[in-house]
Order: structure tokens, then sequence, then C-alpha cells
């Protein structure tokens, strides 16, 4: 464990200290060349949470042989390890494979277990770099402009106010066309497909306002707009700026869950030599070696071997499955418990994982035809303000026959009237949101998801490892005797099945049981032998009771596990899959918020009936394959609803993109992960219900400083039209109505609190420090 | 009038500078790590005054 701050990690951090590291093999898939034969390998260490850890790891990781330097990031919990990629040469063994094999046994001795970045990685965003440079330069020269403006309102004298306008038009011509790019791209791309978006208003009130000013310059004019036309892009790049930070931040906290599916797969040869490849280079036909605990990397057949697998994430059954030669296996499920050997059938690019990615593509319309709130306000705004304008001018030119003071006028007025609202003041809700929603570890991928949760009407939810935990618990520990599920819970440590898993949790490390000697039989259980020669197995009846029929009945609705002593039947240990933790109160709240929820699972009919009785919903869905629940939300859509999805199997990803909205907890599959539009990181589902709350409390805000702006343009742009908008009016309005925005929707800030259930209660620290001591005890 | 002449020059440049010591840190990755950097300022493993 890290040296501080023992608590804060999240659920699904501790999950991930769990894992183990990833192999020498994938680190040298993941790493990039440097040039001199260093190459840079980029590891997410969750452990890491202050300057101690930042020093130690610094000092010590370079300690290994060949390891040239290492540099933590503590925002993104990342640490950077340039090693010598150089082969040496030797015979055997390449020397960087023993560099970073060495390197991850130092991160595991140093505490700090690491993992590779889940999901397609990517650099920074150079988008962000651009926005932030835009706004620097933006704001530098609104600074200087409104520096030289205020002498000019002061009352300087003519010459010198022509002066100042010169040097301001000198200053805002190259920032206008630096800073205003974006706008101008973005509204020149809209205009040309014959639509309005909020950037045109913008891009045009900036671009007339110093058109016009530049002539009043020339001609020795006494006002000009230059300030108004910066200052006016200096808030708005200030709003995308805000808006690009919130989708940073949630993508690089999801790049850092762990990833699930494998980067490559060893690869047996004709000649039984061994090889590691990246999954692209794999071909149907290779033999591929998968050890228990590994994910399967492309659909195959078994050859030999024989195993417990783990399809929840195909068809949603939590119970693990025997696989023998001749079995089939898709490519993302987990091998549990003994090694295989399997023929891929497929390729990477056409097995069931692209597959999904495929249907994921196709289901994509769910949110494409989405339009953002702004820009549907402007679609409404922006001829308005437009025809004001054109208004204005023909009006003042019926009435005084001079365009230049036409002209001027109607400049005031689209510059009065500039969306400052729609472009400021939603992104600072939507990021002020975010970052309550953050707080309780949800994470919003982008402020359009904001404002589809708030809409949402009707909640479809997964049920393995979605309302369920995906993990089986033991529930007849009441009537079994103590002593047996001592014993069964003790040897139960060396197996990775997940019931005995389960049963290793109540394992007592203090009681004194006798040695055993534990050997794993893959695909029937675990037999142990003690030291006074009783033979111990638990496992399956076939294996447990040697073939005798003295067990019990087969329980319906539960795994079980039988113990037995020399072939004779001790007890039965009977699972099944428990609620999530808040589960029952999520159903409630999303009650009382309104919104219907059912369940759509590929489950057995008999679990998901039980399951949907005990948390009182009446719609329920069993046995169906992913397409079926990608038909489902998409009828939903087709009636009209706003389906949120809510699911974490790769089952569950084509619909997850299919849907209007979607979440998924951090546990899911990484392409169901991506896929999301939330991410919660604890184990809690009231998650759910928050987030909708938080999204609806957020939409309120934004309407409601749509009405301040409309209230103030219904002030303002009567003056500016009548021409009594000078260009010091026009500062003050233009920056009193931002202020004005930003500390409305500052109100939400003020209620940030972090919700019960996102606090790491002490039961569920402890249970979690149990499981990895138990796993360390085992490994 | 005259004076004009170089304080606004000086103006802008002070500003300039400003925007560019701003873009130079942004460019060699300052703002990168900020959580990270507030701990290290408190770590002063390298900087021991070397022993005479």
């Amino acid at each position: 464990m890290s040296c501080c701050a023992a608590g804060t990690e999240s659920a699904a951090e501790l999950e991930a200290l769990k894992t183990d590291g990833p192999s020498a093999e994938e680190m040298w898939l993941s790493s990039r060349a440097l040039g001199d034969g260093l190459r840079q390998v980029d590891l997410i260490v969750p452990g890491v949470h202050c300057g101690a850890c930042i020093a130690l790891l610094e000092k010590e990781l370079p300690k290994t042989k060949g390891v040239d330097h290492a540099r933590v990031n503590l925002s993104t919990r990342r640490v950077s390890v340039v090693f010598d990629g150089k082969d040496a040469g030797g015979a055997g063994a390449g020397h960087p494979e023993a560099v970073l094999t060495a390197l991850g046994e130092k991160f595991k001795s140093l505490g700090y277990p690491a993992h590779l970045p889940g999901g397609a990685d990517e650099a920074a965003d150079p988008a962000m770099r651009e926005l932030l440079k835009a706004l620097a330069v933006a704001g530098f020269a609104s600074m200087n402009v409104m520096l030289l403006s205020v002498s000019v309102w002061s009352g300087a004298e003519a010459a010198t106010r022509d002066l100042f306008h010169w040097v301001s038009a000198l200053i805002a011509a190259p920032a206008l066309i630096y800073s205003g790019r974006v706008f101008f791209v973005s509204a020149w791309g809209a205009l040309r497909h014959g639509r309005a978006n909020m950037d045109v208003p913008i891009s045009l009130g900036v671009i007339l306002a110093y058109g016009i000013s530049l002539y009043e310059t020339i001609t020795h004019g006494e006002h000009a707009y230059f300030d108004a036309s910066v200052t006016l892009l200096f808030f708005l790049l200030a709003g995308r700026v805000l808006d690009h930070m919130m989708r940073e931040k949630a993508r690089s906290a999801v790049r850092n869950l762990v990833r699930l599916s494998p980067r490559g797969a060893m690869v047996i040869r004709d000649d039984g030599s061994r090889e590691y490849l990246a999954l692209d280079e794999i071909e149907p036909g290779m033999r591929l070696a998968i050890s228990a605990g590994d994910r399967i990397p492309v659909d195959g057949r078994i050859v030999s071997g024989r195993s417990d697998m783990d399809f929840a994430v195909v068809n949603g059954e939590s119970a693990p499955q025997l696989v023998e030669a001749g079995s089939l296996t898709p490519a993302g499920t987990l091998n549990l418990t003994g090694p295989l050997v399997l023929e891929a059938t497929r390729s990477a690019r056409n097995s069931f994982l692209a597959e999904m990615v495929s249907m994921m593509e196709a289901a994509e319309s769910g949110r494409a035809g989405y339009r953002r709130i702004a820009d549907r306000a402007s679609a409404i705004y922006a001829p308005v303000v437009h025809l004001l304008a054109i208004g204005t001018f023909i009006g003042w030119m019926v009435v005084s026959g001079d365009w230049r003071m036409a002209m001027l006028t109607a400049v005031s007025v689209l510059i009065i009237t500039c969306p400052c609202a729609l472009g400021l003041a939603v992104p600072v809700v939507q990021v002020i949101a975010a970052g309550r929603l953050f707080e309780n570890g949800i994470m919003v991928k982008d402020g359009s998801a904001m404002e589809r949760m708030a809409q949402t009407d009707h909640v479809v939810f997964d049920k393995t490892g979605t309302l369920t935990q995906g993990k089986p618990q033991l529930i007849n520990a009441a009537a079994v005797a103590a002593d047996h599920l001592a014993i069964a819970a003790r040897i139960a440590r060396a197996s990775r099945h997940p019931l005995s898993r389960a049963l290793a949790l109540l394992d007592q490390t203090g009681k004194d049981l006798p040695e055993f000697e534990i050997v794993e039989i893959p695909g029937d259980g675990v037999e142990a032998k003690s030291l006074d020669g009783a033979v111990y197995r638990l496992g399956r009846s076939t294996f447990a009771l040697d073939g005798h029929t003295d067990g019990p009945e087969r329980a319906a609705d539960a795994s079980q596990v039988i113990l037995s002593r020399n072939g004779q039947f001790l007890d039965v240990f009977l699972f099944s899959d428990q609620l999530r933790r808040g589960a029952q109160q999520a159903v409630a709240r999303l009650a009382s918020l309104g919104v219907d929820a059912e369940i759509l699972s590929g489950d057995r009919e008999a679990p998901v009936k039980a399951l949907a009785s005990e948390l009182g919903m009446t719609d329920y869905v069993a046995g169906v394959r992913p397409r079926g629940k990608v038909d489902r939300v998409q009828a939903l859509a087709a009636a009209g609803g706003r389906p949120l999805m809510v699911g974490d199997g790769l089952n569950d990803a084509p619909a997850l993109s299919a849907a209007y909205v979607s979440m998924a907890p951090a546990s899911a599959a990484d392409v169901g992960r991506m896929a999301a539009d939330f991410v919660f990181l604890h184990d809690s589902l009231e998650a759910v219900p928050l987030a909708i709350a938080v999204s609806r409390k957020a939409g309120s805000l934004i309407r409601q400083n749509f009405a301040l702006a409309v209230i103030y343009n219904c002030v303002a742009v009567p003056a500016a039209v009548l021409g009594h908008a000078t260009p010091l009016i026009a500062a003050l309005a233009m920056s009193s109505s931002s202020v004005l925005v930003v500390l409305n929707s500052l109100r939400l800030r003020r209620k940030t609190k972090v919700e019960n259930f996102a606090r790491s209660a002490p039961d569920q620290v402890s249970t979690a420090t149990v499981a990895s001591a138990g796993l360390q005890a085992s490994a | 009038m005259n004076n004009l002449i170089f304080l606004i020059p000086i103006a802008l440049f002070l500003g300039a500078l400003g925007l560019g010591a701003f873009l130079w840190s942004m460019k060699s990755g300052q703002y990168d790590d900020l959580e990270g950097a507030a701990w290290r300022v408190l770590d002063d493993d390298d900087d021991k005054p070397k022993p005479d």
C-alpha cells in the first residue's frame, strides 16, 4: 500500500490495485521510441498521492538496471519511465524485456501497483493548447486596447484620440485573426451547410465592429469599437476553454482506468517457440497460450486445456462456465482457473469485440441528431438579432440619410446583443455541475451529455455488473457448520475462481487449521491434502463426491460448491450475485424524479425476475442479445422517449451508444467506458439519480441565464437602436451581463457537497483490504 | 504627446513580455502537472549544500 492518505482511493482505484501489473511484453508494445535507443513507457499509478510518493518513485525507479529516469505526474497519476530500448544482442531473452520485467517487479515491491492506460492512447489534446494560446492572445489584446479606450473615454483631445485608435487597430487586427479563427472557421462551416450556429452572430459582430471602427479611425471619427470586439472574443474564448477543460478532465480520468482488453497474445509457433505479438498481427489459425487470469484476445476455439471462464461481458450471465477442448471463446472473455491453448478462428479486426464496435458505430444515431442547447437557442436568436441590426440600419437611413451614422448604430446593436450569455454562461454552469459530479465520483464526457441527461425520462438497466455486483456472495453462511466453512475458506484461497474468492473472503487468518497441500484442478475445483492423509475437495458435486450420489439436489437459482472429505459429503455452499450497493435507493429515487426504470439482461429469466421483484421493478426483459438491446433502446427512442442506458458489459456497448444518453460503472468493459457519456467510479448505483438530478439543476440554471440575457437585452437593445450606445456604454453593458450570468451560475457551486454514498465508508475500505490481503496470501 | 511616443511602446512591450512568458511556460510543459509541482517545492532532496 502507498505511503499516505489511506482511504482516499475510490472503489475503482482499489480494484486497480488488485489486478496484476502489465507484462513486460505489453509495456514494450505501448512504449514509444525517443531516439538514441531510449524508449518511454507511460504507466498509471493510482497509489501516488503526495510529495513523498513522487520522491520515492523518482529516486527508486532509476535504480533498476536499464532505466534512465522516471518522472511522476501527480495530476494525472502517471509515471513516465524512460529506459534503454537497445537490444543488447545477448542470446535468448532480449535486454529491454528484462529491464521491463525488473521495472514491473520494482513497482510491486515499492507498493505502487502500476497499469497501462486504458483505451486508445493519444497525446495531450492539441485543440486545448490552441484554445489556451488564443485566449492568452485575446487577453493581452483586450487589456491593452481597453487601456487605450479608457483614456479616449476620459476625454482625450482629437490628435491623441486618433493616435490611440490607430494603436488599438494595430493591436486588435492580429489578435482578431489569431484568436477569432476558432469562431470564423466554425461559422463558415455552418453557413456553408446552410445552418446558423452560435458562431455566426459572433463572427459577424466582431468583424463588422472592427471594419466600421477602422473606417471611423481613417476618417478621424469619434467612436471606435476595437475594445468591444476583442473583449467579446476574450469572454467567449474563456467559455470555450472551460468547456474543453471539462472534457479533458473526464477523458483523462477515463483513460486512467485499468485497461481490460489485452494488447497482444503469446503465440506458439509450429516449432514450439513462443512469441508475444500485438493484437493486429494475430492471424486465424495461430495457436495462442492463455494463462489463468488473462482475457481472450481474439475469437478462438480451445485446442487443449480445461478451465472455467467468465462470459459476463458477452452474455451478462454471472456464473462462470466450464470450457474444454472444442469450446468456442469470444474475444474479451476472462479465463479464470486453468491455462489454455487456443486456435484463433478470426483476426482481431473480425472478432466479437470488433463486431460490437461496428454495431456501436451503426447505432450512433442515438445522439447524432442532438444539437447543443446554445446552438438551438442561437438558431432563434441569430436571425432576430440580424433582422434587428438590419432594421436599425434601414431605419436610421430613412430618418437621417447618413449611412455612416446608420452603420455605426447597427454595429452597436450587434455588439450589445452578442450572445455572451450563450457562449459563457452555458459552459460555466456545466463546468460547475461537472465539478460537483466529479466530487461524487461521476465523470461527464462533455456538456452535451449533461444537457441530454437532464431530459431523460426512462432508464434501462443492465443486470449483471450494473444492478448487481457481478460477484457471487455466500448466501447460506448461517446454514453451514462453522468449522466446515473455515476449512473451505482456507482451501479456497488458492483459487482464482469467483466462487472460491467469495469463500476466501471469509477466511480467518489467525485461525489454527492443519497445513494443506493444495492443487487446483481447472474446471472441477480444488483438492487439498492435509498432513494426516485426509483429502478435502471443494468444487463441483461430481468432482467432490467422486461419483457418489449422496449430495443435495442442485439449487435452482444459485451456484453451489460442495466440500467433501475423502469423498464423503460435508457441506454445500450456495452463492448468488448480490445487489450493487444503493440499487434499491437508486430505483426509489428514480421513481421520485419521475423516471421509469426497466431491466434488460442477457441472463436467464429466473434470476432477472427475482432481481426485478426484489427491486420492485415491473418491467424486465431477459435473455436479450446485444442486437436486441439496441433494438429495445431504439424502439424507446422512436416512441418519443429519451432512454438512458446504464450498463457495463461488452454486450451493452452497442446499446450504450444507441441510447440518448448513457452511463457505465468504472468496472465496465473498455469499449463500454469509451462509449458511455457518464462513468461512475464509486460502487453505489445512487450515482445514477444524482447525475440526473444535478444535470436537471444545471439545465434550469442555464434557462435562468437565458432569461437574464433576454431581460438585459430588453433594456439595452432599445437604447442601442435609438443610437445611445456609445462604445463606453457597450463595453459596460457587455461586461456587466457576463459577470451577472457567471455569478448566477456560481449559485450551483454553493450547494457542493459529497453525497453519503461517495464517501469511503469504513466498512467498505476494510472489506477491500481484506480482499487484497487474501489475494496476496494466495499469490 | 511626446512622452506617449515612449510610453505606449513600453506598455506594449511589457504586455507582450507577459504574453510571451505565458506562451513559453505553456510550451515547456509547466502546466502539465500543477498538483505535483506544489509537492515538489517541499522536496529538498536534490539541493543540499555541497559538503566542504
